[in-house]
């Protein structure tokens, strides 16, 4: 086994005085993706925040070897995290281009991939970003990501609310994101997990209930159930 | 993020690691600690009243010794500017509304008691109860125009209200306010116990009754139902909704609460003072009881008094040193400052902001919790 | 007639003032969430930097006033950025505690600059140009009045071209939009922070030494009393908005002029009408809806 790139361990974080995560503890393999999976308001986003320092935490994260669970939010994702947060958060006033310039953090950013991956960007690169469809913002959002060489991505559930043809596509962005880091993603999608995801982390109530291989967890669907509280049949979609 | 103004709770989760501390029959149980506070608070109060027949000298605190009138009337000041801190404390403490407006409240006490006593031939206690009615209305209407926006609009809002109250007394409308110069109180229907000089020390008692009074009001009032829901709304305004709650109408009846008390005070600083002056309409006055609320410590009841009482003995004693000797003879890079009462207490203020947070009640809290850990774990060792 | 041109000319030049203050108060507040008060105190200080200089070089050149708004804006702008570093960085993301420490810093300024200066006005003298008047459709307009628009018009195009065409433009109007995601960026918003202080601070700083023509003194009380009516050019505006603020400023300046003029009730036609926007849109003119 190689060294996890992240070390999450007695993660805990609060928000306006309320523990939002209690006690979470894994780590992030060094290659391919690991989704955090869990109901509905277990923490899996307030995870990402934590992590990322947007939340208030205490406990102990690793990045490659460095502590970083006392680093601003800028500091971390200066140490080469991405992130693609929940809901886009796209800059709505901005134009795409201006989005996209924002992000750019590197000397040399990929622009070319970004335009690979998403011609749709360069077409509507003078838009501004609150007119995009859903799928169009999500696409600024990785877009912005990956701009950057990164050594590791947070992903929060990129498809939600999206299109099947457009989760078919972020998903295609995201596999090709985890040919060249590391990605955390929290994702309710079954099916989207089933393609990307080599580890799996669940959690329930602010704790980690279970870690282990992506496909051993996905081929017992009892298991998936008793965890997760979901069938996989109705995760078609 | 501590964007509401609470005392500064300290968040740090409960270590797990650490035993819980045995009970210890030396630190008072809550009940019996409430007891205890009564108690001082009570014999504080009897101590207050009883200055008057004594002669106790602070130098470089008071003025002269406690029976003296020019002392009584600077203790009266403090308690009554105590008791309008008070008032404030029950808007911002307790119910997290930043108001800039609160002079208004106070201006409409001092200046509607002055201005109705010029102008009717009611006698006193009728007259307050006419201003009192009337402060109640402008805190109604303006409360509820304001506490449409929240947080820092609603500060801004408050603020242009009391600053119009501000421009309406000095432009004199038909002579009713008396302009820049202020308004002469017009002592005709006013009892002789309360007017002159040697009377002072029945104004220290008045001055003394409104701080008791304020202070049982405010507590009543956070006790209350309507207190807990307001304290909730501060914390968050959106769960208290969910739960069926209506923090308008809460937030309002605490903002019209301690409006009305501002306007009570503000008639007993009408008389203390024998005249109203534009100054307690303005914008710098609603500021400082900013200061001395959070000097005292926000959301404490007893650290507003204290701020308020302390802010005004420092604002006496700082004036009295800026036009001493020992200041004239400096030179001007410290003579400057020294002689502005207002800059060392703005300074003094933003000290406590940065490096003291939870003001002086906080303190003393953290001051006491350690003594009572102590405590404990010497008894710990003891009987180890 | 030439009673309305004159009031309009009047109001804008006012709202020209008005506006100097607000856009540094809206910007600080867009990106940072904080009201400040010393805001008032940058513009008292710039102009007394503005009078200083007029008053050892000579007040009736060209040169010693241009001299004087550059040394007033510059004066506004490090005052701005030290209040910044020094005190409201330090409570970061403490928004309440922020807006004490500013409440604090201008009680204790405003008394040191009665301590030096004295609390009295003190007249103020200028290039000759502005004394006099120039008609406009018959009105006679003080020339002071075109220069405060001149001023705030430029201000208000350098700092529209400042917020689309530089980096730091474009941190601050995605930061106002959405703080967190910004540092979720890894860009350090702090800088940005400063900055916008440095700005509002330098255009306060401007505004001291126009508004000190335009009112013919300068006064430890000069920056407080423009400050209120600077904040509710903020909220009718929209917090946040330069547009916003601007579209306010000209509004209620004007309203102001007319309402004096016509009923002598200037100030409180100005709440009147706060009242009134908060009662039909509280997020103000061009505000976001929150």
């Amino acid at each position: 086994m190689t060294e996890p790139i992240l070390r999450v361990r007695n993660l805990r974080a609060t928000v306006a005085g309320q523990q939002v995560v209690e006690d979470v503890t894994f780590d992030v393999p060094a290659t391919g993706v690991t989704a955090v999976l869990g109901r509905n308001g277990v923490g899996k986003t307030s995870t990402l925040k934590a992590l990322l320092g947007l939340y208030d935490r205490t406990g102990e994260v690793t990045l490659a070897g460095e502590r970083i669970d006392r680093l601003s939010t800028d500091r971390i994702v200066r140490r080469g995290v991405g992130y693609v947060p929940e809901d886009r958060e796209v800059f709505a006033g901005l134009t795409v281009a201006e989005n996209l310039r924002l992000a750019e953090r590197d000397a040399s950013p990929r622009r070319e991939l970004v335009a690979d991956l998403f011609p749709d960007l360069v077409k509507r690169s003078a838009q501004r970003a609150g007119t995009l469809s859903g799928g169009q913002q999500q696409m600024v959002s990785l877009a912005r990501a990956l701009l950057n060489d990164n050594r590791l991505l947070l992903v929060d559930e990129p498809t939600k609310g999206l299109a099947p043809k457009i989760v078919t596509e972020v998903a295609t962005a995201l596999a090709e994101a985890a040919a060249s880091a590391p990605v955390l993603l929290v994702e309710q999608n079954l099916e989207v997990i089933s393609r990307l995801a080599t580890t799996v982390v669940v959690i329930d109530a602010g704790r980690v209930v279970h870690t282990g291989d992506a496909a051993e967890l996905l081929d017992d669907p009892d298991r998936i159930q008793r965890l997760l509280g979901v069938h996989t049949s109705e995760n078609a979609a | 993020m501590t964007s509401q103004p609470t005392t500064q709770q300290t968040s740090t989760p409960p270590d797990r690691a650490t035993a819980p501390l045995p009970h210890d029959e030396n630190v008072p149980t809550p009940a019996r600690r409430r007891w205890l506070m009564l108690a001082g608070g009570f014999a504080l109060v009897v101590l207050l009243a009883c200055l008057p027949l004594l002669a106790i000298s602070l130098p470089g605190v008071l003025p002269g010794p406690t029976y003296t009138p020019g002392t009584l009337q600077v203790l009266a000041l403090a308690l009554l500017v105590g008791a309008l801190a008070l008032s404030y404390h029950l808007l911002f403490g307790v119910a997290g509304l930043l108001s800039f407006g609160h002079a208004l409240y106070f201006a409409v006490g001092v200046y509607g008691l002055a201005i109705v006593l010029d102008r009717t031939d009611l006698p006193l206690l009728p007259a307050a109860c006419v201003v009192l009615v009337g402060g109640i209305v402008v805190a109604h209407v303006v409360g509820a125009i304001s506490l449409r926006v929240t947080g820092i609009s609603f500060a801004m809002v408050t603020l242009a209200f009391a600053q119009a109250g501000n421009v309406l007394v000095r432009r004199n409308p038909a002579g009713a306010t008396g302009g820049e110069e202020g308004l002469a109180l017009d002592t005709t229907h006013v009892p002789d116990a309360l007017v002159g000089v040697m009377n002072t020390r029945n104004l220290y008692w008045l001055a003394l009754v409104v701080l008791v009074v304020v202070y049982a009001v405010v507590l009543w009032v956070e006790r209350s139902r309507a207190g807990h829901v307001a304290a909730a709304t501060r914390e968050n305004e959106m769960r208290v909704r969910v739960v069926g709650g209506r923090p308008y109408l809460v937030k309002l009846l605490v903002f019209v609460v301690a409006a009305t008390l501002a306007t009570a005070v503000g008639m007993a600083y009408l008389l203390l003072q024998s005249g109203a002056v534009p100054r307690v309409t303005s914008a710098d006055f609603t500021l400082t009881l900013l200061v001395m609320v959070v000097l005292g410590g926000v959301g404490s009841r007893w650290g507003a008094v204290v701020g308020g009482v302390l802010y005004t003995l420092l604002d006496q004693r700082l004036g009295a040193l800026a036009a001493s000797e020992a200041i004239a003879g400096l030179p001007s890079v410290l003579r400057v400052p020294l002689s502005e009462p207002l800059f060392i207490l703005g300074t003094l203020f933003i000290l406590v902001v940065l490096f003291l947070p939870g003001g002086i009640a906080g303190a003393a809290q953290r001051l006491s919790h350690r003594r009572r850990r102590e405590g404990a774990r010497d008894l710990m060792e003891e009987s180890a | 007639m030439s009673t309305i041109v004159l009031l309009l000319i009047t109001g804008l030049g006012l709202g020209a003032l008005y506006f100097l203050v607000a856009s540094g108060l809206s910007l600080i507040y867009g990106l940072m969430g904080v009201l400040n008060f010393a805001h008032g105190s940058f513009l008292t200080l710039g102009a007394f930097a503005g009078w200083e200089v007029a008053r050892r070089l000579g007040a009736d050149s060209w040169g010693i006033f241009g001299l004087a708004l550059v040394v007033g804006a510059a004066v506004g702008a490090a005052f701005a950025a030290l209040t910044e570093l020094l005190l409201v960085r330090r409570l970061y993301e403490r928004h309440i505690e922020q807006v004490l420490v500013t409440v604090g810093l201008a009680l204790a300024t405003v008394a040191l600059f009665e301590g030096t200066w004295g609390s009295d006005p003190e007249f103020i003298e200028g290039p000759a140009w502005l004394r006099s008047t120039t008609d406009v459709a018959g009105a006679p307009i003080p020339n002071d009045r075109f220069l405060a628009i001149g001023a705030a018009v430029l201000v208000l195009v350098g700092i529209v071209l400042f917020l689309r065409y530089t980096r730091f433009g474009l941190i601050i109007r995605a930061g106002v939009e959405n703080r967190a995601m910004v540092t979720a960026l890894g860009i350090d918003v702090r800088k940005a922070f400063t900055l916008v202080f440095a700005v509002g601070g330098a255009a306060a700083g401007l505004g001291g030494v126009l508004a000190s023509q335009y009112f013919g003194y300068v006064s430890p009380h000069l920056g407080a009393h423009l400050l209120i009516f600077a904040f509710i050019v903020t909220v009718i505006g929209g917090l946040g908005s330069l547009t916003g603020a601007a579209v306010a400023a000209v509004l209620v300046a004007v309203l102001q002029q007319f309402a004096n003029y016509y009923w002598g009730v200037g100030d409180l036609v100005v709440v009147l009408l706060l009242a009134l926007v908060l009662l039909v849109r509280p997020s103000g003119l061009l505000g976001r809806s929150a």
